[in-house]
């Protein structure tokens, strides 16, 4: 493991701390006397200082000490959380990630806020805890002097007993872990009784050097609290088997209230290791009775286990899993040529065949998905951003958000989703004054809300503000040019001008929304993930964004059509309906122009396979099918294809791994007879010009060469 | 291994030779992953002549070069004998159409000969050098130059 990886591996931990962290946070808000979620904001908060001091990070360290040193006191209920403490600790949160950002990419933090916070921050500190504060730092740095400043205000030390099982695994080891460094760290803290454990040893001829077989009984003697030796085992955690119970003899169990961390399972082991306590020290194979009820220790509410698997190997599999559903396809396809008398074995197992595909299909396709918790959660500091700036109250409420969705739509959504959320505060709600007015609750909402329907991810962005302006946003578009004053438009097409490029409400361009980006680009951020977005509103009680998304981005829904002699595929996501046009609905404009009245409008018609240069097109009024699609560039527009045959899910495969891009053409995908077939683009499809031939040497780059 | 007569040594190359457009061409053997026969292709929209169309080779998608054709030698004409010759350069994976595949030829270093000084710019760049086998020629392909844009349309 070279330091790189290691340093990988910490801001991956830190991303987790962070989004626990958050997590707390809002926990907090809802009650703040809860003292295991205390507990869990402050363990992130010092867990990230931890590693934060390994790779010498200094200012981080420096934050999330002053961070935690404020934590801390509402630990010990020396501070009472306000609305304003917490909305500090919700910008420390932030602060803290931006850090983290910053030291991940070696940037440069934004001092600024920095200090701000931080003045803020110690303003809750007394002098003396400043003080403490700086001794305290080169105590976690140095690892060797202990007492930690929550120990401090205790007068009498008591002497406690812990008894601790200590079981490493072989990754210990392979991680370059010395136990006998961690025993050394413990028996500073107070007298320590080690014993090994060598039942598990084998025969010598089964020995494995590479295994770890040998188990450790530990007894302290110590004044510090629980937390402490947690700490020291804090780097092993997850590649150890660790009990730590204490025995009160002389002590009658005056547990602190700050170290809580897990009062109900400290009790209880006490009563499991009572009989070990006696034979400890004589018959080390005692230690075997409370074997497996010892991981969950620490964290009560800690996530169940997971395993980090390098992204490559899952998209591999996923890509064998594709060829798997094609080569089952082939197979049913090849048996039907054989025209076989019915075979009532052979149908049954095929079948079964083709559901097994499936099921693995969809497995494999849940590593890849991921709860949008965090990118909900990554809203909530926008929600605050965005009404500290403009001055109005909000709070975020999100619902589903265990709800899974492929690991590229999430990443690819935060941009579009930030926008909307920032839109929805800076435009859709109204100021808490005149919400008041309204006899509304002067802190708005945004409703954030994920769930899964009929094979979708419905994602809704939803304010309870004035709702849209319609008249306003239809005065812009005519004052932009964007539609003709005369034009008769209804409430949906006025609503879905928001969507046009260059299109943007706000009167005074604050530096918030409207920096020219515009809900195109959410569109078509949207459209790229082969999902749509629709906006419904309602005047005086808010607006809804509604984000239509695909399960996953390595299969899609789509037509089999053919076109000129050759088969395609459209995705069905693109097409809003299907037309077998009479001939009295198309009329001719110009020499070749073409349109067809989809009820009392002229939507223009655009012949695919002339469109991508094949001869042969269905020109002549009346054959073929129209696909109804909605396109960026011109609205609507009916595709003449030849002719439909069927639905189904394909695997999509990128032509510009090996290729290039070819206008109109967004992927491929291998049908069951093994041949490919092209996956249309409806957008670029339009855009093409088949009256200028396409001239490949003027266009992008075909191939583009990948040398290593 | 045991026909091989001479041991390949490091100034020693191995050489596929194939024909295509009536010339004798060769392509370094650790380039070309495979030889198949021809099959029909799934033809590309927008494309110059000289692109078939992909195929799908064990579910990756390759696109089909007609190398006669990249050449500015003409069209290869339909014949059984036809074959697709994949081969690898850099990450990408590409079939070359050709007329056929003749021998494997193992050669020293030094039996490699520059390009002659020819005009054609685009001649040059898409050959590395020249072998002479008996009485006959052989080019040695450069694959590169068949991937890069350029070649498409210079004859």
């Amino acid at each position: 493991m070279s330091t790189n990886s290691i340093r990988d591996t910490f801001f991956e931990e830190c991303e987790e701390l962070l989004e626990a962290l958050v997590e707390g946070l809002s926990a907090m808000e809802e009650n703040a006397e809860d003292m295991d979620v205390v507990n869990a904001v402050f363990r992130a908060v010092h867990s990230i200082k931890g590693g934060a001091g390994a790779f010498a990070l200094d200012r981080l360290v420096s934050f999330a000490h002053t961070f935690e040193t404020v934590m801390d006191k509402v630990r010990s209920h020396e501070l009472k959380v306000d609305e304003e403490l917490m909305l500090l600790f919700h910008r420390s949160g932030d602060q803290l990630a931006d850090l983290v950002e910053a030291a991940r990419d070696d940037r440069e933090p934004n001092a600024e806020s920095e200090a701000t916070i931080l003045k803020e921050l110690e303003a809750h500190l007394g002098d003396a805890d400043r003080e403490e504060a700086f001794s305290f730092d080169a105590v976690t740095l140095d690892f060797d002097a202990a007492p930690m400043p929550i120990d401090l205000p205790e007068p009498e030390p008591t002497l406690r007993r812990f008894d601790i099982r200590f079981h490493p695994t072989p990754m210990l080891y392979a991680n370059g872990h010395e136990p006998l460094l961690l025993f050394d760290a413990l028996a500073e803290l107070g007298t320590l009784t080690v014993q090994a454990d060598l039942s598990h040893l084998p025969e010598f001829d089964a020995f494995d050097p590479n295994d770890a077989v040998i188990d450790w009984q530990l007894s302290l003697e110590t004044s510090e609290d629980e937390t402490v030796l947690h700490e020291i085992f804090e780097f092993v955690d997850a590649l150890c088997d660790l009990e730590i119970s204490v025995r009160d003899e002389d002590a009658p169990a005056p547990m602190p209230p700050e170290e809580s961390p897990a009062p109900p399972e400290a009790a209880e082991p006490v009563t499991e290791t009572a009989a070990p306590v006696v034979a400890k020290t004589t018959e080390p194979p005692e230690a075997k009775t409370p074997p497996k009820q010892s991981a969950p220790r620490d964290e009560p509410r800690g996530p169940r286990p997971t395993l980090r698997v390098d992204l490559e190997r899952v998209d591999r599999l996923i890509n064998t899993v594709g060829e798997l559903i094609i080569n089952q396809a082939m197979i049913s396809q090849r048996i039907e040529e054989l025209e076989l008398p019915a075979v009532a074995h052979l149908t049954n197992e095929l079948e079964a065949y083709k559901l097994l595909a499936r099921d693995i299909q969809e497995g494999v396709m849940a590593i890849r998905a991921q709860p949008v918790k965090p990118l909900f959660q990554r809203m909530s500091r926008i929600v605050r951003e965005a009404s500290e700036a403009t001055g109005k109250k909000a709070k975020l409420v999100t619902v589903g958000d265990s709800t899974e969705v492929d690991k590229t739509v999430i990443e690819r959504l935060a941009d579009p989703l930030t926008h909307m959320v920032r839109n929805a505060v800076d435009h859709g709600l109204e100021p808490p004054a005149k919400r008041e007015d309204a006899g509304k609750d002067p802190v708005g909402a945004i409703r954030l809300s994920a769930s899964h329907r009929s094979g979708s991810v419905f994602i809704e962005i939803a304010d309870d503000g004035a709702g849209l302006n319609r008249a306003r946003i239809l005065e812009k578009a005519i004052e932009k040019g964007l539609v003709s004053p005369e034009a008769e438009l209804s409430e949906q097409e006025i609503d879905n001008l928001l969507f046009l490029p260059g299109f943007s409400t706000a009167a005074e361009v604050s530096n918030l929304s409207g920096r020219g980006v515009g809900m195109d680009v959410v569109k078509n951020a949207v459209a790229a993930l082969g999902g749509r977005v629709s906006i419904a509103s309602v005047p005086g009680s808010g607006t809804t964004f509604t984000i239509v998304l695909p399960l996953t981005l390595a299969v899609m829904d789509g037509f089999v059509i053919s076109i000129s002699d050759q088969t395609m595929v459209i995705p069905i996501a693109s097409i809003i309906e299907t037309i077998r046009p009479n001939r009295k609905d198309l009329h001719c404009i110009g020499t070749d122009g073409q349109v067809i009245s989809v009820r009392g409008s002229y939507v223009p018609i655009v012949d695919v396979a002339r469109n991508l240069g094949l001869s042969g097109g269905e020109t002549t009024t009346g054959s073929g099918v129209l696909l109804l699609v909605s396109t960026e560039s011109q609205g609507l527009t009916a595709l003449r294809v030849g002719a439909i045959h069927d639905q189904r899910q394909v695997v999509i495969k990128s032509l510009e791994s090996n290729y290039g891009a070819i206008p109109g053409v967004s992927a491929a995908t291998i049908l069951g007879d093994g041949k490919i077939a092209l996956i249309l683009d409806p957008d670029e499809l339009v855009k093409l010009n088949p009256a200028a031939p396409f001239l490949p040497l003027a266009s992008t780059p075909r191939l583009e060469l990948r040398h290593a | 291994m045991l026909d091989v007569i001479e041991a390949p040594t490091e100034t020693q190359f191995e050489f596929i030779t194939f024909s295509a457009g009536n010339q004798s061409f060769c392509l370094e053997i650790t380039q070309i992953r495979e030889i198949r026969r021809w099959t029909p292709v799934t033809k590309l929209p927008h494309t110059p002549d000289d692109v078939l169309g992909v195929m799908n080779l064990r579910g990756a998608v390759i696109p089909i070069f007609d190398l006669a054709a990249r050449f500015g030698l003409g069209t290869t004409p339909d014949n059984e004998r036809n074959v697709v010759i994949v081969a690898a350069a850099g990450g990408t994976t590409i079939g070359l159409l050709v007329e056929s595949v003749s021998e494997i030829l193992s050669v020293d270093k030094s039996a490699i000969q520059e390009t002659p000084d020819i005009k054609s710019e685009a001649a040059r760049q898409a050959i590395l050098g020249v072998i002479s086998v008996g009485e006959n020629m052989v080019r040695v392909v450069n694959l590169d130059a068949v991937l890069d844009n350029d070649m498409g349309t210079a004859g």
